[in-house]
């Protein structure tokens, strides 16, 4: 691998302006595939899940998924697009040995969506808006595994293995218009952009978009201009970047890279790049000496798409509440700053903590538990928050617990523990471990004594006034009750067997 | 009884449900004449022997049981090797499927087993179903029964000439330019291409996936209704196919009655090119239409001189796209893979090789005609030509009920005469092309023999969209006429070989 000279960003950004243009491309989340009948599940043995059409056997033909055109209006209208009245597919003519009929059932100058735009939020609040040129519907090609080669590339490979359970699933591709004057924020923009899509995604129940099992793929295009110039410069096709961090670390690279390039009088080429998630830069793919001509042309197999107007404007009245909304409705609600917004979006545990609400917890509570113990617990198991084994309702039943005086902090903890342990519900947990405050006052009252009696220079300290000691005293009492008591009760006592005024 | 290869279809299936003969007989009848004269004929590119004879003994079996027996229950037909047969080869008149046993039937293929058809099995073919006399086949040509060493038309030669060579009495055909309609005018046959969407196109090998369109082929007008009612259909697994229900075919075929019917002659029909024995019996045949009834006018379809120029835009782009499957990856022929090539390079040989001349013609014709830049002035053009051409149809079907022309220029030419001259063997679906452009219905029947070289001549019906009972209500007619005339069916003329 060739070492690529870079440019600090700040100097990169002193002269260039940078322009991006971002394609996503998301796996629907449809039962069948989007021209034939089968089975779009996962992890099933190669080939497995295939038939004459998405193996593209001579004589078989293709039949559209109706679900797969629902999606595709569903998300159109959710980026503010117009959806099209009438529009067709097309076949996008390339050699591949994954594509099985060599060429792509796509879309070209008709796309089913188009004009559209998505705000997005950055970290400190500031909204941006990316405009969307189109969402249009394809087909997935199968999937290559290369042999005997040493980074898993085609190049020194001994052979190919090819499984075609992909073929035929259902994307949409999202396109944006060029991105302009995000200057130094744009890899920031790219990330909140595709942040936002892929909760847009989540919110219509049409994917799960999970980047890392390649439901949700996004290539990132980008040019350098100088500034004050209008033309466009080449742009870079950096494919297949797989991670919100990698599609910000991807930008910035190639921003660094292609002003390294300009500055040392050289030209870009147009070109596919491979993104390293190891170091975060990209190297060259193939190079595109001319423009590839796919030979596009309207698929005669399928008929023309042409959603009704009533059909479009149901599918409109029923999208649900749009992320950003959402989000910011219940930042209001919860009366948190955007900055504590933003971690409890990046932990996942918006829709954890509406449940725990809607079980009955008070919102504080509720994000306490979650974006506290929960997320350092996740944090270890390496999981995430929403795969632990706790429901929002357990969570819930929590606070319930702590809100009556039950359990205190200390105790709640020990009752997740066992919660997550499998040893049942919170009420199980407390049963069995016994993890109830101690509110004998006579037992209480004894343990108090015992440690005044055995920290007499602290309590001297108490009783001259430094009201703050008493902490040292609760401590040791919650030691001897095994935490088992009410950390405030504790602390009156003390000050009422003290003589002195809380 | 040697003479059950002489019957109609019709007569078949009745014979079969009186009891009068076997399904079993039927077919070892139809296998010993395979058997006698196809080495001569070549109409076969694969015999399923035993499979034909299985389905006979189910037929016969199910009416042992008492039970009721469909309209074409035991007869014996011959299938284009286009159409996949799940356990049974289909090569497409192609080396590059050589072998290759589909997994699974087509439409058509279900269908016929369905209605109990018994399948003899594949005829040959024009690889890809490209050309007009079978000699693009890779499995060699196939012999005219009328006379051996001419062409018996294509694409769909082998099935139009076992049909002429009593090797059965059925067969199916596929149109995308003529294939099924100028095989049978020049062997003495009926052929239909049926509306576009009529029958189904899943599991049949695509050339031009707009224009293709299955249809039964006979020796009889009554026959091929049997047989097309029999695969015409809405189909779910095919986009284009039409969800109305199928004209009745049958019933117009049982009526052939033109009185009070409109029939319009095409101008553009008939000129230079146009063998004067073959327009003899085409003017004969508008003089009986009218004898029997029909008021007859002149009508013109300006547009129709531009078909041929549009189509061979078409067709070779939707073919260089349909054929790109064609990668030595996943079925069928592979060579060069001896582990030291990329797949890209044996992709390329095996298409090299695999591959006969008219197919690669088609093909770079056609990535030529969708190449950005050339689109608009190609493909484009050829699609607004196309338009035009239904719009003709559609004013003359205003004041019609159906259209009539001679279905080719000519009657069947030597093997080997247009084999080197591309732009000759094109015009021989001159008068064809429309119809699939424009996806109406159309026939083609006998209407006798040309007298300078006594080879047959085909009479062209054409009707619109979904009235595909017109062209049997009128072909009927016609072949009744006729026949009172000559005294006995056309075919009988043919040599027995």
């Amino acid at each position: 691998m060739t070492v690529t000279e870079l440019v600090s960003y700040e100097d990169a950004l002193a002269s260039y302006d940078p322009v991006m243009g971002l394609e996503v491309h998301v796996e629907l989340g449809t039962r069948t595939k989007m021209f034939c009948g089968c089975s779009t599940g996962l992890g099933a043995d190669a080939n497995s899940q295939t038939c004459p059409t998405c193996l593209g056997l001579p004589g078989s033909l293709p039949v559209v998924n109706a679900t797969g055109v629902e999606s595709a209006i569903r998300i159109g209208l959710a980026l503010n697009c117009d959806i099209a009245e009438w529009c067709r597919f097309a076949r996008k003519n390339y050699f591949y040995p994954d594509m099985p009929k060599n060429f792509q059932t796509s879309q070209y100058d008709e796309p089913i969506a188009y004009d559209g735009y998505l705000d997005v939020q950055l970290e400190d609040g500031e909204v941006f808006r990316v405009a969307i040129e189109r969402a249009h519907m394809e087909e997935d090609t199968g999937k290559s595994t290369h042999v005997g080669g040493a980074t898993g590339r085609i190049q020194g490979a001994s052979h190919s293995l090819l499984d075609y359970n992909r073929a035929g699933i259902p994307l949409i591709e999202i396109v944006t218009r060029p991105i302009t004057g995000a200057g130094a924020r744009a890899p920031e923009v790219a990330k909140a952009y595709v942040a936002e899509l892929r909760e847009l995604i989540k919110a219509l129940g049409v994917s799960e978009a999970r980047m890392e099992m390649g439901q949700m793929r996004c290539d990132v295009n980008l040019s350098l201009r100088p500034h004050g110039r209008e033309k466009f410069g080449t742009r870079s096709e950096t494919k297949n970047v797989n991670s919100l961090r990698s599609v910000e670390r991807a930008a910035r690279f190639e921003i660094q890279r292609h002003a390294a390039v300009l500055d040392g009088g050289g030209t870009i080429v147009q070109e596919t790049r491979h993104f390293h998630e190891e170091d975060g830069s990209t190297t060259s793919g193939r190079v595109k000496e001319e423009a590839e001509d796919y030979r596009y042309f309207p698929e005669p197999d399928l008929v023309p798409v042409a959603p009704s107007r009533e059909w479009v404007e149901e599918l409109r009245a029923a999208l649900p509440e749009l992320p950003r909304l959402r989000r910011n409705r219940l930042r209001e609600e919860w009366g948190i700053s955007p900055f504590e917004m933003q971690s409890v979006l990046n932990a996942g545990a918006v829709g954890l903590i509406v449940a725990t609400t809607d079980a009955g917890a008070p919102a504080d509570q509720a994000r306490k538990w979650w974006m506290g113990e929960l997320a350092r617990r996740a944090n270890e198991h390496g999981t995430e928050l929403a795969d632990l084994p706790i429901t929002p309702e357990q969570v819930a039943r929590l606070c319930a617990l702590v809100a009556e005086g039950s359990l205190n902090d200390k105790l709640a903890r020990q009752a997740i523990e066992g919660v997550l342990a499998g040893e049942g519900g919170p009420d199980d947990v407390v049963a069995k471990r016994g993890l109830k405050v101690v509110s004998d006052e006579g037992a209480l009252g004894a343990a108090v004594d015992a440690a005044i009696a055995e920290n007499a220079p602290i309590a001297d300290k108490i009783r001259g006034g430094k009201v703050a000691a008493a902490g040292a005293l609760v401590g040791a009492v919650m030691k001897s009750t095994r935490g088992q008591a009410d950390a405030a009760r504790v602390r009156e006592l003390i000050l009422e067997r003290l003589g002195v005024e809380g | 009884m040697s003479d059950l290869t002489r019957l109609t279809a019709a007569e078949t299936a009745t014979g079969i449900a009186s009891g009068a003969f076997s399904a079993v007989e039927v077919t070892e009848a139809h296998l010993a004449r395979i058997e006698a004269v196809d080495e001569k004929v070549h109409a076969f590119l694969h015999v399923d022997r035993e499979g034909a004879l299985a389905a006979a003994r189910a037929v016969d079996a199910k009416r042992e049981r008492g039970e009721r027996l469909g309209p074409l229950a035991g007869v014996p037909l011959a299938l284009k090797d286009i159409f996949t047969t799940e356990g049974m080869p289909t090569t497409a008149g192609s080396k590059i499927l050589e072998g290759w046993v589909p997994p699974y039937d087509a439409t058509v293929t279900r269908r016929l087993r369905e209605a109990d058809v018994v399948i003899l099995g594949k005829t040959n073919m024009d690889e890809f179903a490209m050309g007009s006399s079978t000699e693009n086949s890779a499995y060699g040509p196939t012999g005219n029964p009328w006379d051996l060493t001419r062409i018996p038309g294509g694409s769909g030669g082998g099935s139009s000439a076992s049909l002429a060579s009593f090797q059965a009495p059925l067969a199916i055909g596929t149109d995308t330019g003529g294939s099924i309609r100028q095989p049978a005018a020049v062997t003495g046959t009926v052929g239909v291409k049926p509306t576009y969407g009529g029958v189904s196109r899943y599991g049949m090998v695509a050339f031009s996936s707009s224009l293709d369109q299955a249809g039964p082929c006979a020796r009889t007008v009554l026959d091929a209704a049997l047989l097309h009612s029999v695969i015409a259909g809405h189909d779910p697994m095919d986009s284009t196919s039409v969800d109305q229900p199928v004209p009745d075919v049958v019933a117009a075929a049982r009526e052939g009655d033109v009185r009070g019917m409109r029939v319009g002659v095409v101008k553009e029909f008939r000129g230079e090119g146009y063998q004067s024995g073959v327009m003899q019996r085409f003017d004969e045949s508008v003089a009986l239409l009218r004898e029997l009834g029909a008021e007859v006018v002149e009508v013109s379809c300006p547009s129709f001189t531009k078909a041929l120029a549009a189509y061979y835009l078409i067709a070779p782009s939707e073919c260089s796209s349909n054929l790109a499957r064609f990668d030595a990856m996943r079925y069928g022929m592979r060579i060069g893979d001896d582990g030291t090539r990329s797949a890209e390079d044996v992709t390329a040989i095996t298409r090299e090789a695999g591959f006969g001349d008219e197919v690669k013609r088609r093909v770079m014709l056609g990535t030529y005609a969708l190449s950005s830049g050339y689109y608009d002035a190609y493909y484009g053009s050829a699609q607004k030509v196309r338009t035009l051409i239904t719009r003709d149809f559609a004013r003359a079907f205003e004041s019609v009920d159906v259209l009539v022309s001679p279905t080719t220029p000519t009657t069947a030419f030597p093997i080997g005469e247009r084999a080197d001259d591309p732009m000759a063997m094109y015009l021989a679906d001159l008068c064809t092309i429309p119809s699939n452009l424009a996806g109406n219905a159309a026939m083609s029947l006998p209407s006798g023999l040309s007298p300078e070289d006594g080879l047959p001549v085909g009479l062209q019906i054409i009707a619109p969209a979904m009235a595909d009972d017109r062209l049997y209500r009128v072909g009927a007619a016609v072949e009744a006429a006729l026949q009172a005339r000559w005294g006995h069916p056309l075919i009988e003329e043919a040599p027995s070989l």
